[in-house]
């Protein structure tokens, strides 16, 4: 295809992605580095007959005018990632030099915003990713021995976790798993522990989201390794049984080297979409017990005081971190490109 | 496969199905609890007393004498206006799903046809754009939009939506453009089509499938989202989900909580038909990206 043939057939798609992806990321490192003009102060002698006091006062005009002027806000370099709400520079070091002990310092870490946020993301996605994996593989082996003519039933059934809305399916989940409803009572009951609740409890509230996440993207994983299962070469399957192998050895030494690639691919993915928790922690009504950066970015934003600038700067540390998980499958399809060429 | 499966000891088949119905209840059993408890009070639903209530709706005949009630799905799509959020959802739906097929087959096309290095360096950048959380792509609309007077509207919405499903769409449409072979296109050409005639009259009646299955995902998307139409839309023009959010953060009175389960059950009703009719193309788009790496 020719070079302009190929540019106007690009150009809407290209000018979408520029304009609404390429730009904000642009907007959002600007944006950071910017905070809002603090108000301008006047400052009036009021004398009575007695005695003059000095009155401090708001300039209105001036205020409106400097921030008319420069809708940004004046520059402070990286003094927002440093601060409190952020990467807390300052308090970080403060807590390591008073904390007699590691887990003194944990501590004091987990009081501050982002530390919080970091410590459930990280424990989010290293027990979901795998979990779904193997939750996904054993249903899908499992569905690949059943009759044949239920498999179209257990696929319809198990895409309703999956394509449900996110926020929507954590709260089905959440309704249920409250001190009130079906599961949080059968939790009670099983504890022996009548007063047991979900909003009390931030162990509790981390596993029911780490449930919640597991449910939501199993299907996925299941669907990805049933499809590969379909693929597998039965000559193999019939050799390895001729050789004598048993069914768990068969399923060790033929089917999981079989399916590696998808594993990685299910992998990979899943390690980009926990990365971005975020509408369980609205639909669980979590954000007392466990934060996500993604949260952090919607608190900010949204309410009567919308805090553009810490916003913006969290932001970038999500990109940042996205940009860390990516690498890997950067590296991958290069690999393949250049394989192929 | 018919003969491992007869070999199977007996132990096995049945511990591998009872396990396949644990799953089907997991996955299940929440929306059928869910749609059950819809139409009870939220003393029934949420029973501090004895959880039986929310089967049987026991308060729910003391109060409506009958076991069931429509009060819930009343309030939510009567007094609060609920079929508003639902028309905009259909509408940003609608827009965001014909828009992104537009451009992004016209993309994913030329992608596929053109056998130039830039054209991994594109679908390499669309696929970086697609792992950024939408969130953090809001946080640079908003003072923009604010300042040109664009932001609380639809159309705003519609196109960002558009822009984000873009990577995703390319990538899809991408790979079930390779599998429709060049010299289809190529003999258009020797018979006098331009390549715009080509991809008109030749190649696009032989991508319907591939077409709906990404239009599909196209919508999943748009249907789903959260974190754009909760922040970029106005309280008059609020989809579904943020809608439903906004129905929590409103003070738990009674009633109110159970108006948001019946604009949730409201709202599953569309994906569920969705799976119904098209489980096979909602599969062949998972592992179309999949299969192939």
């Amino acid at each position: 295809m020719k070079h302009r043939t190929f540019f106007w057939f690009f150009m809407p798609t290209g000018l979408a992605m520029l304009l609404f992806i390429a730009l904000p990321i642009l907007s959002v490192v600007v944006q950071s580095m910017h905070t809002p003009h603090e108000a301008v102060l006047l400052t009036v002698e009021n004398c009575t007959p007695f005695k003059c006091t000095e009155e401090t006062t708001i300039d209105q005009d001036a205020t409106a005018a400097l921030r008319a002027a420069e809708p940004l806000g004046r520059f402070v370099g990286l003094d927002i990632y440093l601060d409190r709400a952020h990467l807390a520079i300052g308090e970080v070091g403060e807590a390591w030099a008073s904390s007699a002990s590691w887990s003194a310092f944990f501590s004091a870490l987990s009081n501050l915003p982002f530390y919080r946020a970091m410590s459930f993301t990280l424990v989010f996605i290293f027990t979901v990713t795998p979990m779904v994996i193997i939750l996904g593989l054993l249903i899908a082996l499992s569905v690949n021995s059943i009759y044949a003519q239920l498999r179209g039933i257990v696929i319809f059934f198990s895409l309703l976790p999956f394509v449900i809305t996110p926020l929507i399916g954590a709260l089905v989940l959440y309704w249920m798993i409250d001190s009130r409803g079906i599961l949080g009572n059968l939790l009670q009951w099983m504890a022996g522990d009548p007063s047991l609740s979900l909003k009390a409890s931030t162990g509790l509230m981390w596993v029911s989201l780490i449930i919640y996440g597991i449910w939501h993207a199993a299907p996925f994983a299941f669907v990805i390794f049933y499809a590969g299962l379909q693929t597998l070469p039965q000559d193999q399957m019939e050799a390895a049984q001729i050789d004598g192998a048993s069914r768990f050895q068969r399923v060790r030494y033929v089917i999981l080297p079989h399916l590696m690639p998808l594993v990685t691919f299910v992998t990979l993915i899943q390690l980009m979409d926990n990365f971005r928790v975020f509408e369980p922690i609205i639909g669980f009504n979590a954000e007392a017990h466990a934060t996500s950066l993604s949260w952090a970015v919607f608190n900010d934003l949204g309410g009567e005081t919308r805090q553009f600038s810490s916003a913006a700067a969290t932001s970038v540390i999500t990109i940042i971190g996205v940009a860390i998980l990516l690498t890997p499958v950067l590296i991958r399809t290069w690999r393949d490109f250049r394989g192929k060429v | 496969m018919a003969s491992r499966a007869q070999n199977m000891p007996v132990g096995l088949r049945i511990a591998l199905t009872g396990f396949v119905v644990i799953w089907l209840i997991m996955a299940a059993f929440p929306f059928v609890w869910t749609l059950w408890g819809s139409f009870k009070v939220e003393l029934d639903f949420f029973s501090i007393a004895d959880w039986t209530n929310a089967i049987t709706g026991h308060r729910t005949e003391q109060t409506y004498g009958s076991p069931f009630t429509g009060a819930g799905y009343h309030g939510a799509w009567v007094e609060e206006g609920f079929l508003r959020n639902v028309i905009n959802t259909f509408i940003v739906c609608l827009f965001v799903v014909m828009t992104s097929l537009t451009i992004g087959t016209l993309g994913g096309y030329a992608l596929s046809r053109s056998g130039y290095r830039y054209t991994f360096w594109l679908l390499i950048t669309a696929l970086i754009f697609r792992a950024m959380p939408p969130i953090t792509l809001v946080a640079g609309y908003m003072l923009p939009f604010f300042q040109w007077n664009v932001w609380g509207i639809l159309p705003t919405t519609i196109i960002v939506l558009v822009a984000i499903n873009q990577p995703f769409t390319l990538w899809m449409l991408h790979s079930f453009f390779q599998n429709i072979p060049k010299e289809l296109d190529e003999s258009a050409k020797v018979d006098g089509c331009t390549q715009f005639q080509a991809f008109r009259y030749v190649i696009i009646p032989v991508m319907w499938p591939g077409v709906i299955t990404t239009g599909l995902f196209s919508f999943l998307l748009a249907y789903n989202d959260f974190a754009v139409t909760a922040m970029l839309l106005s309280e008059d023009n609020r989809t579904m989900v943020p809608q439903v959010a906004a129905f929590l953060g409103t003070t738990y009175t009674e009633g109110n909580i159970m108006f948001a389960v019946a604009a949730v059950v409201s709202a599953t009703v569309p994906l569920f038909i969705l799976v119904m009719f098209f489980q096979r193309q909602i599969v062949s788009g998972l592992t179309a990206g999949a299969v192939k790496g």
